[in-house]
């Protein structure tokens, strides 16, 4: 049982949390996550980011978005009440050097989340980091005062214009490909078509750009496979082997597929807890 | 084999008329060997073909009192007893039959205890054809290890009789003040943790899921093994005082070393087993509707997604499976997708019935239940819709050549065989190698060219302290040795700790 100590809404739908975890915020390092399941028997494993953490404390934090069953059971539990199951920390850490030109990060929409321990990486590293965040529009923002605290120049962009840039976060990124001081490097995080895109701009200026792949997964250990992508023509699984690896090897249009696997049952399984939730709501039938 | 169903009620009166005929157990000193040889196998009782492929719930249902005892009494009580050579833990055979006969059966189970801690799990998933019933007198004297002594069976008896009746107190050894820590909830780990505590350790248990069992629980589907029998023994573990960690992946979490010299855990058996999984690197193995067996069975058993009404991990949705492979992680996955709603599933396999790994009684309820055996065939690729999806596979035909150094007849693809099938699912069961995730973080541990962790004899790693068996050592073996490694570990580390 793992406690969840705080709880704070980012936005109408993203969610953060402090979790009582403290052999998980021991060993954590930036770029890994968890896998949680909400109790003994019939919930789901799914995996989140460790966005957080507080060693002394014995605490993680972490932000997810309500898009789901699991995820949006998740969002209905309270400070106090508890988490039957936490692995972690899981996948390998986010390889950070110190750099001598500044470093790149792209998060978009709730990518910025697990975007969060990398940038802190890289400030403790002594990096100069350039941040670009995107969002639809400005209410769809999380974590801004934290990147704005952390990074050394932050770029907001908004789909619709309602804060910072009118923009894709990738042109932005274009731009500083094509700025004086080289970036030494990129890490994109957030929906796949935004990691794919993101990937594709800074092919031309062989910018190493690492992506963080959100993939299905089971185990989270290596043993199932269910997690795997094609990278650069080898199969990776991307809970032990990632969920970083090099965007520019990356088969996005493979890993989409495969994340819709399980779409249509996704669905139905959502439909029938906002049923149940609005019968609940309505007081009726138990 | 058999043709024609048998129910339980019936199976129990045709014993009973044996039973009476030869006036068992009374009889039994009476009875020649020659008379004994001649008393047919007891068929074991089961549910019907046609109902069990649309349940979970266990297929064979065990033996009735009656039918132990005429199945014991056909032992020949041999002095030699060949049987007992061919079971990896050495169990006392002809002593705890020849118990089992006379209807003593609680006695026949001390016997059983005194070497395997599991019996409810070996009589159930042992491959006894390859084991004591390959070396039996009887089954030489019936030219089929089939027809031996069905030793399992009794054995599977003895032990769902021991439970129901609540066996479980043990004699615990005062307190040594030395602790252990056990990577793995699988047999082998459980098996140590059982020998250790008793032995007056404190014992942890850290095991990466959320439920203990390994294989036994993740791996093999309800019906065949019920999870409530492993639970069983993982309860009688907590009641000797050994301690579960859930949720702790070893290598991550802490590694092996962090638990000695931070926790303090005087030793450390690494019983990880084998998980990962093997694909075959074809076209089209990355595709939407390819799984390892490892996954499928996962969901569908440690994740009961074959409960949609309740379960939140989904499963997909198949209506023609192919399962790739011909050991007993092939059938599983094969009889799952059937019990999931597939109107066909194929075992697609490249050699012959003869050279299948899987236990003979497993491919004769697949049979049963009318899985399709695509032999001396092979996929050569996986083909793809306009979405991503499995929409066939490409295959080769094979015919039986020369024999390799194993003594095993290499298949060889016939040319111009190639042949397309319409399949939406393929689920490989080829196999699993070794999860580096323990080795990796502990660079102190040997291992040989397949990644298997090297021990000594007496189950010790390169590393002082640290012992090892099972999976991780054998490779993906099974259940019975597992156990073996970890008496063997448990003797190991009780030596180490003494020293
Ligand atoms: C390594 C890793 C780290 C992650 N970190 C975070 C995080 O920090 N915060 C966060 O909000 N989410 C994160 N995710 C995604 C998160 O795991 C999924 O949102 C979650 O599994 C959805 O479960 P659900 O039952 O709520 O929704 P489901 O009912 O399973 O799915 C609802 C919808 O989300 C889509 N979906 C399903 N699985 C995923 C997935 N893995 N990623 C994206 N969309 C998916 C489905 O196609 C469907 O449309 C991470 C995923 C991985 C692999
Ligand atoms: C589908 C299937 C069917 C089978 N059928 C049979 C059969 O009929 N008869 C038979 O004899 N054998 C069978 N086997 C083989 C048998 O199950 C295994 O040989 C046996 O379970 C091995 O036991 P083990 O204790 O070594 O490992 P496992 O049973 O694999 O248990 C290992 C445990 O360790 C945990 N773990 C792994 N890594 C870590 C870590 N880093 N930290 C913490 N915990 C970790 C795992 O989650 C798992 O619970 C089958 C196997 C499969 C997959
Ligand atoms: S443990 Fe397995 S091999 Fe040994 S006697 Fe029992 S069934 Fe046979
Ligand atoms: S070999 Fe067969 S017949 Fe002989 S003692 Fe063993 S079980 Fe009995
Ligand atoms: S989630 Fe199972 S191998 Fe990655």
């Amino acid at each position: 049982m793992i406690r969840i100590l705080k709880k704070k809404q980012l936005s109408s739908d993203v969610f953060q949390m402090e979790l009582e975890a403290p052999h998980i915020s021991e060993s954590r390092k930036a770029g890994q996550f968890v896998i949680l399941m909400l109790d003994d028997e019939y919930s789901e494993r799914i995996p989140l980011t460790i966005a957080d953490g507080d060693g002394k404390k014995g605490t993680i934090t972490i932000i997810f978005q309500a898009v789901g069953g699991t995820t949006l059971a998740l969002s209905r539990l309270e400070e106090g009440e508890a988490i039957a199951h936490v692995l972690g920390p899981l996948g390998t850490p986010t390889h950070i050097e110190k750099q001598k030109k500044p470093v790149i990060c792209v998060g978009g929409g709730i990518g910025v989340a697990p975007l969060h321990p990398i940038v802190q990486a890289h400030k403790a590293a002594g990096n100069r980091v350039i941040t670009i965040m995107g969002a639809r529009n400005k209410d769809l923002l999380i974590l801004e005062e934290e990147m704005a605290a952390l990074s050394d120049e932050l770029i907001i962009c908004t789909d619709d214009g309602s804060k910072g840039r009118k923009a894709l976060v990738t042109e932005p990124l274009k731009e500083l490909c094509e700025a004086d001081e080289k970036p030494a490097e990129c890490v994109a995080i957030g929906p796949p078509v935004m990691m794919k895109f993101c990937a594709e701009t800074t092919r031309p200026y062989k910018l190493h750009t690492m992506v963080s792949l959100n993939t299905i997964m089971v185990d989270g250990t290596g043993m199932c496979g269910g997690c795997r992508v094609t990278v650069g023509k080898e199969t990776k699984f991307v809970c032990v082997d990632g969920p970083e690896f090099d965007g520019h090897l990356v088969d996005f249009s493979s890993m989409m597929s495969r994340m819709s696997s399980y779409k249509t049952q996704e669905d139905e399984h959502t439909c029938r807890l906002e049923e149940k939730a609005k019968e609940l709501a309505a007081g009726g039938v138990r | 084999m058999t043709c024609g169903y048998k129910d339980p009620g019936t199976l129990d009166l045709e014993a009973l008329a044996v039973r009476e005929n030869l006036n068992l157990p009374q009889g039994l000193n009476q009875i020649k060997k020659k008379d004994r040889a001649a008393i047919p196998q007891q068929e074991m009782p089961s549910q019907e073909a046609g109902i069990r492929g649309g349940n979970m719930t266990e297929v064979a249902l065990g033996y009735s009192e009656n039918q132990v005892i005429v199945e014991a009494s056909r032992c020949l009580e041999c002095a030699n007893a060949p049987c007992v050579k061919g079971c990896p833990v050495s169990i006392d055979i002809p002593g705890f039959i020849g118990a089992a006969a006379k209807g003593e059966f609680d006695e026949a189970l001390d016997i059983i205890k005194e070497s395997s801690m599991l019996p409810a799990i070996c009589g159930r998933v042992c491959p006894q054809e390859k084991q004591c019933m390959e070396t039996c007198t009887l089954g030489k004297i019936r030219k089929d290890p089939m027809e031996s002594v069905a030793i399992g069976r009794i054995e599977r008896f003895l032990a769902d009789r021991g439970a129901e009746k609540g066996d479980s107190t043990v004699d615990k050894a005062p307190s040594t003040g030395k602790k252990v820590a056990i990577v793995g909830s699988g047999p082998s780990g459980l098996t140590t943790a059982a020998d250790l505590a008793r032995l007056g350790h404190e014992v942890t248990v850290f095991e990466a899921f959320h439920k203990a069992g390994g294989v036994t629980v993740y791996g093999i589907p309800e019906f065949r093994l019920p999870k409530s029998i492993v639970q069983r023994e993982v309860d009688n573990l907590e009641a000797m005082g050994v301690q579960f960690v859930y949720d702790f992946l070893v290598g991550r979490t802490r590694t092996v070393k962090e638990l000695m010299e931070k926790d303090g855990y005087h030793a450390v058996y690494v019983a990880n087993g084998a998980g990962l999984p093997k694909f075959m690197n074809i076209p089209g193995e990355n595709l939407v509707g390819v799984f390892s067996a490892n996954e499928y069975l996962t969901r569908a058993n440690l994740m009961k997604a074959y409960d949609t009404e309740k379960a939140a991990t989904p499963i997909y949705k198949s209506r023609k499976v192919a399962v790739f492979g011909g050991g007993n992680v092939a059938m599983d996955a094969a009889r799952t997708a059937l019990r999931l709603g597939a109107e066909e599933v194929h075992i697609v396999y490249r050699r012959t019935e003869k050279e299948m790994p899987a236990r003979v009684e497993e491919v004769h309820h697949a049979r049963e239940e009318g899985i399709i055996f695509d032999l001396l065939t092979n996929p050569t690729a996986i083909i793809s819709d306009d979405q991503g999806r499995v929409a066939g596979i490409e295959c080769l035909q094979y015919e039986l050549g020369e024999a390799d150094e194993s003594g095993r007849r290499r298949p060889v693809a016939i040319e111009g065989s190639e042949f397309f099938m319409d399949i939406d699912t393929c689920i490989t069961a080829l196999g699993n190698s070794s999860n580096p995730l323990v080795t990796g973080t502990t660079p102190e541990l040997d291992t040989n060219k397949w990644g298997n962790i090297t021990v000594n004899e007496d189950g010790m790693t390169s590393m002082p302290g640290v012992f090892a068996g099972g999976d991780i050592v054998q490779g993906a073996a099974t259940v019975i040795l597992a156990m073996g490694d970890g008496r063997t570990a448990a003797r190991g580390i009780h030596e180490y700790l003494n020293q």
